[in-house]
């Protein structure tokens, strides 16, 4: 009897631990801790010519703030743009209906992710609005491709005006 | 003379393993609160007749019956109960390592009974008592000699007290203390408890002092049935080469090869 | 015998030992509820091949965290982005590192136990004396042991990605000098539960995989000393490549 007290101990301080070591994974090393599924929300949706490499799922900032998730990513085949569906946590009720949506990436190498600029407007997003104004994604391509073709321009012509290289080279839209 | 019904009883019974026969329509009594010795040369299936009585091996054709039961149609449930009246002595023991002498002879009571400490405590030290180990209760199965480890063994195979025990070669690796020991239990468990016995083994000399009736297989068939003595007056040449060890007779010395002259002439081809 | 043939022979022996397998777990599964009554035997498995295998499970998760602290920070010093070390070490262990090493340490250690000592009690007809006292080994001897393994897995893969961390943040942040804030934070942003999750389920798959070869490995061992000793190697190759192969299966499942 004395050898299995110790044996119930033993297991069950290793399971203790175990159990200590996933709680410490879930809590500690990811951003939400235990709060998974659905805080109160409302969808908006945004269209964009190009959403890059934007996943379902990447976060929707605004000021730095993170305020929402990319919840669904669809094409319109009517006007071949990307409607990206946001997720705003509903504690962020006052977005003016006249702010920015643009994706940015992440550091060097990361994701793609939406940071909302507040407009000026009196009125806010709701559920099921759409935001107007938005910026596509940065393709490294495209960028490419217009350094290039300046570069072409430079030479031909003698004017140095090739200045838009430093620039994201992102096309502002606006459209209803 | 009165033949009380066989307890156990075999007709026509046939076994192969891979292909090679082992019984080929064997016919075998068991008479009951006897004990019976079943001899053979190695390799006539003496061991897989045991498995064959207590359904660890399932025959594939005609009739096997243990205490009333056809084994040929029981299921798992119907073969549990049937075991739970017999007991069975391995070769070696087949202690289970990781318990002690008494928590071994407990296994059987604690599994299938609703007993209480105080009452399985009694049991088994009864049946350690009736073994000459009752001392040994504390030990471990790895501290005990071969001779003691079987007696343990023979006594978790009594401990539910069944109606048959089968022993598998139970004198093989004893020093003549331990087999004298072991012999003498065989018979006073059996008369005691009213058991009946099946044993199997090769030790002519040994088994016959205590068996009542033996059974010698050879060639998947019954060579020769009866009391020892009636086995040593035989005259059959397999029973004579078996109890006399001669290294030749119907069991050949000589595995079967090629004619050996030729193979020795032969100019190594082939090997 | 020519190649094709051979090949094609290992292809059909393959598959019937994975029916053989697949069977078996399927009896295991079934004397699952009887052999939870045996708690006790349980308690004892699980202290069998989790505790006892922690020693070498901290080690290892130490320094494998340490050496992804060293290698990470080289290579992020390159893009100047020594910070993401911490999401970086993370990832690589709750994902991949932790699930798969700890698995392949847990066939090596305890799967290795489990195979010999289920094959000796076949050797030494202890299996066989169990069925003839009317006592089903499978209940007794065989899910006991499977199940200390399933639940010790799990377990064992989140102690090595803590122990892990901790090494990869030992070095980088005590001896390369990463800022302690960042190490952290841009893990808690980096890191997501599902990312946990995937690694939580993966080792319990891996736990699975690893103790059912493990204890049919011994179950069906051949009753010679040489046949134990065979049935403990392919305990460890078998463990090894299901666990790798696996691997891959789920990480293309969760992309």
């Amino acid at each position: 009897m004395r050898k299995s007290n110790t044996l119930n101990l033993g297991t069950g301080a290793f399971v203790l631990l175990g159990f200590a070591a996933l709680a410490f994974l879930t809590t500690q090393i990811t951003s939400r801790g235990l709060h998974f599924g659905s805080a109160p929300h409302y969808d908006v949706t945004a269209k964009f010519d190009n959403i890059g490499d934007l996943k379902v799922g990447a976060p929707v900032s605004m000021a730095g703030v993170e305020v929402g998730r990319v919840s669904h990513i669809e094409l319109d085949l009517k006007e071949y743009k990307a409607v990206v569906l946001l997720r705003i946590n509903s504690r962020y009720n006052q977005i003016p209906t006249d702010s920015d949506a643009s994706i940015y990436t992440q550091g060097l190498l990361g994701g793609k992710f939406i940071g909302l600029t507040a407009g000026g407007a009196d009125t806010y997003l709701k559920d099921k609005s759409e935001i107007d104004f938005t910026q596509s994604a940065f393709v490294l391509e495209n960028l490419i491709g217009q350094l290039l073709a300046n570069f072409a321009k430079g030479s031909s012509s003698s004017n140095s005006s090739g200045s838009s290289a430093t620039d994201a080279p992102a096309t502002t839209e606006k459209h209803k | 003379m009165n033949t009380p019904a066989a307890i156990v009883e075999i007709r026509d019974l046939h076994y192969a393993v891979n292909g090679r026969p082992i019984f080929d329509g064997l016919d075998v009594d068991i008479a009951p609160g006897r004990i019976t010795a079943i001899m053979g040369p190695s390799g006539t299936g003496k061991t897989t007749l045991l498995r064959l009585i207590t359904g660890q091996l399932r025959a594939y054709s005609g009739s096997l019956i243990v205490a009333g039961q056809d084994m040929r149609s029981l299921r798992r449930a119907g073969l549990y109960a049937l075991r739970r009246r017999m007991g069975m002595l391995f070769q070696n023991g087949a202690l289970l390592t990781d318990l002690s002498v008494f928590e071994n002879v407990a296994f059987p009571l604690r599994e299938h009974t609703d007993l209480t400490e105080r009452l399985i405590r009694q049991l088994v030290l009864t049946k350690l008592q009736a073994v000459g180990l009752r001392g040994a209760a504390d030990l471990m199965p790895a501290e005990l000699s071969g001779g003691m480890g079987r007696r343990v063994a023979l006594a978790r195979a009594i401990v539910m007290d069944p109606e048959i025990l089968v022993y598998d070669e139970p004198f093989v690796g004893l020093d003549p203390i331990s087999l004298g020991v072991i012999l003498r239990l065989i018979r006073r468990l059996n008369d005691v408890l009213g058991l009946t016995s099946i044993v199997v083994s090769h030790d002519v000399t040994e088994i016959s002092s205590v068996a009542d009736s033996v059974y010698l297989l050879s060639g998947g068939k019954v060579a020769a049935h009866g009391a020892p003595r009636d086995l040593q007056a035989s005259s059959s040449p397999v029973v004579r080469q078996f109890i006399g060890g001669l290294p030749d007779g119907p069991v050949p010395f000589h595995f079967p090869a090629p004619d050996y002259f030729g193979e020795l002439l032969a100019r190594g081809e082939g090997h | 015998m020519n190649p094709v043939t051979e090949l094609w022979r290992s292809l059909i022996e393959a598959l019937v030992a994975l029916g053989d397998v697949s069977r078996f777990l399927l009896r295991l599964i079934l004397a699952t509820p009887r052999a939870l009554l045996r708690f006790e035997l349980i308690v004892r498995q699980i202290f069998n091949s989790g505790a006892l295998s922690l020693v070498i499970i901290m080690l290892s998760g130490l320094f494998v965290g340490m050496v992804l602290g060293l290698q990470g920070f080289q290579l992020l010093q390159r893009f100047g982005s020594e910070e993401a070390l911490g999401v970086a070490a993370a990832i690589g262990l709750v994902k991949e590192l932790s699930p798969v090493i700890t698995a392949l340490l847990f066939a090596g250690r305890a799967g290795t136990a489990l195979a010999s000592e289920i094959g000796l009690m076949r050797a030494t007809d202890q299996l066989s004396a169990m069925e003839m006292m009317a006592v089903d080994p499978i209940e007794r001897v065989v899910v006991p042991r499977f199940l200390g393994g399933v639940i010790a897995m799990p377990l064992l893969a989140a102690i090595f990605s803590v122990i892990g961390v901790y090494g990869a943040q030992l070095v980088g942040v005590q001896i390369m000098h990463v800022d302690s804030g960042s190490f952290w934070s841009q893990m808690r942003a980096g890191v997501d539960f599902r990312d946990v999750n995937e690694g939580l389920v993966k080792s319990c798959i891996f736990g699975v995989a690893c103790s059912l070869i493990a204890v049919y490995q011994g179950y069906y061992a051949i009753p010679t000393a040489e046949g134990v000793g065979r049935a403990t190697t392919r305990t460890v190759v078998s463990s090894a490549v299901m666990v790798l192969f696996l691997d891959y299966l789920l990480t293309s499942a969760f992309l």
